[in-house]
């Protein structure tokens, strides 16, 4: 069983990631020959959904994408179709929208942090096994991603896919009063985010960094989360309306997902890793603080630790949502009217989804009608990074059994919290989530 | 106990997972006193924050089974549920099972708990049901209305 030279493992369906997978790691004469993580479904429906439509639909439509982060989305639409109608929407607008995006950064991290990724660490087989053992950290958790979803509800209409969200702004924005009651959920949610931090930080994780490029939305003054410019740790910056010339995507035959890399330099990370070196200067006080007392250095190149960095990236978000709730003034209109263009236009939009770097582009027709759309989501854009940790990861356990090292590998998939498909949910009433082939790998003759 | 509630599971955009949504949207059409009506993707803590405290919680979510009978209907009780350990095959740890055991953990469940697991013929990207699957979501919207008009009998023979 182990120190076989050749094998396959074959993970069908991954349990606790977020959407359907598959991975596949074969091994040839003890040497790892390849990693494939399979993603089965890019958001190349919804583009072709979206052609003919108004420019007015693209946020409602785009959030149906992800019912995990369908703010992000809603986000990125919003910024793209108003950059292709010259539209800047007030400072009151923007702080409401970066408050709502708030909200889906608190509850998608509690999510992975809490249900689907500290079991790995902790033993368990999931999250059901660790509230048997630690109740009240599982409802600590519940309770820190119901003070996002209690942002979304207000700001967003509906925790999953907000409707209260349009072009130009919201159609009702709330008033100080509803605010102020929100206050007192997030002041609680705090506490429960700080310990979090210390919670997660006493995790052991494996010895294992990567090299990778690391990409994120930077910008003057404040942690990015729902505008900024997209940058490298190494020096490369670019206006999102060249995203495209920096991000090629190339077609891989083992997926119908796009894999994308960056022009001339290669394979790239976005998300919370990426994030947290790039702007870690500009957390909160008390954010920084919380990293750096559970050892975060300068930069976060383990990925097995960026459950540490989600915990202190929900520290920052609930506290940031405090602080724009202090401020908030009612804006004079809920929205400002963003009208057809007039001419043919095209419009970029980046921001920070929970997982990493959400582009969008439109083409609009004079009337605002759709003329192509595209969406390239942070998922895609991690997948080279994801299969080279794999490989790496795997090399240096082929002495670990089958089940084990399929576990780990597991394990390491769900460090990218990866959004595979994002967009289905079945029942199976047989349970068949974990397959373990074992094969003889056939070398070719 | 907060009375009833029906939640409707799945994504409209991807055909037949979409028949709990329109389940839903036939039920608004109705007039169900004291129903909250309710859709979802299946995430497991929105499940449970939906349902906690229920004194009869309806979910109504699609099913992939082999060989399909595309429109049959399972209906299942927390019991049966819990033996079954009904799965979800993938997405975002949606996986009603998980919900449903963690909420037990968690002293969460409703009093009652009732799945009606339609099976599924189509789940590619769409919008439309298949047919069967049509003619399911209007029986079962049906059966729903006169569980809920049955309960609320019960329940206001029990307070008089």
């Amino acid at each position: 069983m182990t120190h076989r030279a050749d094998r396959c493992l074959h993970v069908a369906a991954l349990a606790r990631v977020e959407g359907e997978g598959a991975m596949r790691v074969c091994v040839e004469d003890g040497r790892v020959a390849g990693v494939q993580l399979e993603i089965y479904e890019p958001p190349r429906f919804f583009e072709a959904l979206l052609r003919g439509r108004g420019h007015t639909e693209a946020p409602d439509i785009t959030a149906r994408i992800c019912g995990i982060c369908p703010v992000a989305y809603q986000m990125s639409a919003c910024r793209a179709i108003e950059n292709a109608c010259g539209v800047t929407v007030p400072a009151g607008i923007a702080a409401l929208r970066r408050l709502l995006y708030c909200g889906e950064w608190i509850s998608s991290h509690a999510l992975h942090i809490y249900l689907l990724h500290a079991p790995d660490f902790l033993g368990y087989d999931g999250v059901v096994d660790l509230a048997r053992h630690e109740k009240s950290t599982v409802e600590r958790g519940l309770s820190l991603k119901k003070a996002g979803n209690a942002i979304m509800e207000l700001i967003g209409g509906r925790a999953i896919h907000p409707v209260n969200v349009r072009v130009g702004g919201f159609y009702r924005t709330p008033d100080r009063g509803e605010l102020a009651s929100l206050a007192e959920t997030l002041r609680r949610a705090l506490d429960d985010a700080l310990s979090t931090v210390e919670w997660v930080a006493g995790f052991s994780f494996p010895d294992f960094t990567h090299d990778h490029e690391l990409l994120a939305l930077v910008e003057p003054g404040r942690y990015a989360i729902d505008s900024g410019t997209p940058t490298t740790d190494r020096g490369l910056a670019f206006p999102v309306t060249a995203f495209e010339e920096h991000i090629v995507e190339e077609h891989l035959a083992h997926s119908t997902a796009l894999h994308a890399r960056l022009a001339g330099r290669g394979r790239y990370l976005t998300g919370p890793t990426a994030r947290y070196t790039l702007n870690r200067r500009r957390l909160s006080p008390l954010a920084r603080q919380a990293a750096a007392a559970v050892g975060l250095g300068k930069d976060c190149r383990n990925p097995f630790r960026s459950i540490v960095v989600r915990a202190v990236e929900t520290v920052y978000a609930v506290e940031e949502a405090l602080r724009l709730i202090a401020d908030y003034q009612p804006p004079a209109a809920p929205a400002v009217p963003v009208p057809a263009p007039g001419r043919a236009v095209t419009g970029y939009g980046a921001t920070e989804a929970p997982r990493g770097v959400l582009f969008h582009r439109y083409a609009l027709a004079p009337d605002g009608a759709i003329t192509t759309a595209r969406i390239i989501p942070p998922t895609s854009q991690n997948q080279a990074s994801i299969e080279d940790d794999l490989g790496r990861f795997v090399a240096g356990r082929l002495d670990l059994d089958d089940h084990r090292l399929t576990h780990e590998c597991e394990q390491a998939i769900r460090n990218y919290d990866p959004c595979i498909s994002c967009a289905t949910h079945f029942l199976d009433l047989t349970r068949v989530d974990l397959t373990v082939e074992r094969t003889r790998h056939r070398r070719p003759a | 106990m907060n009375g009833i509630i029906v939640i409707g599971v799945g994504n409209p955009f991807r055909r037949d997972d979409g028949l709990g949504p329109a389940v839903i949207t036939r039920l608004r059409a109705r007039d169900l006193p004291g129903a909250t009506l309710a859709t979802s993707l299946g995430e497991t803590g929105d499940l449970i924050d939906l349902w906690d405290g229920a004194e009869l919680a309806l979910v109504v979510d699609a099913i992939r089974s082999s060989p399909a009978h595309p429109g049959r209907v399972h209906r299942l009780t927390v019991g049966q549920l819990s033996g079954e350990r009904a799965r979800a095959a993938s997405s975002h740890g949606m996986d009603l099972g998980e919900a449903v055991e963690l909420a037990r953990e968690l002293g969460r469940l409703p009093v009652r708990l009732v799945l009606y697991a339609v099976e599924a013929g189509d789940v590619g990207f769409g919008l439309d049901l298949t047919p069967a699957v049509e003619r399911a979501v209007a029986h079962l919207a049906d059966e729903i209305t006169t569980v809920v008009w049955a309960t609320q009998r019960t329940r206001r023979a029990q307070v008089a």
